[in-house]
């Protein structure tokens, strides 16, 4: 046994374990390293959010949240964002089943939330401002601002991302590679959605019991 | 026989690659909204009618809606399971969940501290 693998050894060149690379199907590991993007985006969240947890009760004799925040406006924010989530479920099963005016109507109508959310908070935003509750305001208002601005910006660039996917769906129609950006954009929108929760929990509803 | 191995190795790594697309169900998205809403619903309500009586206790009850709401969001619109990848999400997860947790907790807590002892020994209020 142990002779016939060292002449084995002997009449070969050296081996090497990976000898030849098998290959792998395009986009295969795409979903878990977008996945652990999401993770790093997180961590960036995570930094925000305890930003705003160590500051977000220094008011500089500021006005503070019970001053500023609206809850039925906040409560109809989330409810854009949440059936924006079940528009883009819907989108993702009619995409499985290879309808595509159907999944471009879903992928309209949660662009169409998506767009309903970011003008309320802009319109938000532009009250509090008005308010002379500026980011310069406190660190408390620098803390929120920089926090909920970020969210805003992730959801204004997955809104151009869901553009720019119809567009691609028009063009080329539900081919593999649009299948699988449309699975990457979806973890992305829901995973906004969860960032949402932590926000509306943690600033607002928190906020108004401070 | 490399040839050989190669060609059996091959079909089964496509089959895995194929798995790991998995949508949900209408269902799974309908169970998952409803109970989105609803636990939405119930931190607004309590915060907005006081219905606790003690801010400290709806606070302790908005967490808890607030956690339990994203574990929905998890598992029934981002599909979270100890089988997507070969278990290699959720373990990304796992590790982040515990920076988060470091970072967070880390931060208030030392803070919080440095707040508390780092006070100037007056009263600030009487500084005109």
């Amino acid at each position: 046994m142990a002779s016939s693998i060292s002449t084995a050894q002997n009449a070969e060149a050296p081996v090497f374990y990976l000898r030849d690379e098998h290959p792998h199907p395009e986009g295969h590991s795409t979903p878990l390293g977008f996945w652990i993007y999401l993770m790093s985006d997180c961590l960036i969240f995570a930094i925000l959010f305890a930003i705003y947890g160590v500051v977000g009760g220094n008011y500089a004799a500021g006005p503070g949240p019970k001053d500023l925040f609206d809850l039925p406006l906040v409560a109809l924010n989330t409810a854009m964002l949440l059936f924006s989530s079940i528009t883009y479920g819907f989108a993702m099963l009619t995409m499985a089943k290879g309808r595509v005016a159907a999944t471009q109507a879903w992928l309209a109508v949660t662009a169409l939330f998506g767009l309903a959310f970011l003008s309320i908070e802009l319109y938000e935003f532009r009250h509090l401002i008005h308010e002379g509750a500026t980011p310069q305001r406190s660190a408390f208002l620098s803390a929120f601002f920089t926090l909920v601005g970020t969210h805003g910006l992730h959801v204004t660039f997955g809104t151009i991302w869901l553009f720019t996917l119809m567009a691609q769906v028009a063009k080329h129609g539900l081919i593999e590679a649009n299948r699988r950006r449309l699975m990457c954009l979806s973890m992305f929108w829901h995973f906004l959605d969860v960032i949402w929760i932590g926000v509306f929990t943690f600033v607002y509803l928190m906020g108004m019991l401070r | 026989m490399s040839s050989e191995t190669n060609a059996q190795h091959q079909p089964g790594h496509d089959d895995h690659a194929a798995d790991e697309h998995a949508h949900g169900s209408f269902n799974g998205d309908m169970i998952g909204f409803g109970l989105s809403v609803v636990l939405t619903a119930i931190p607004f309500w309590l915060v907005m009618s006081g219905a606790l009586g003690s801010n400290q206790l709806t606070a302790f009850a908005i967490m808890a809606f607030a956690v339990v709401q994203i574990v929905v969001h998890m598992v029934f619109f981002l599909h979270m399971n100890g089988r997507s990848e070969g278990g290699w999400t959720l373990l990304a997860l796992v590790f982040t969940l515990i920076l988060v947790v470091i970072v967070l907790a880390g931060s208030l807590w030392v803070m919080y501290h440095l707040n508390t002892n780092m006070m100037p020994p007056h009263d600030m209020r009487q500084v005109p």
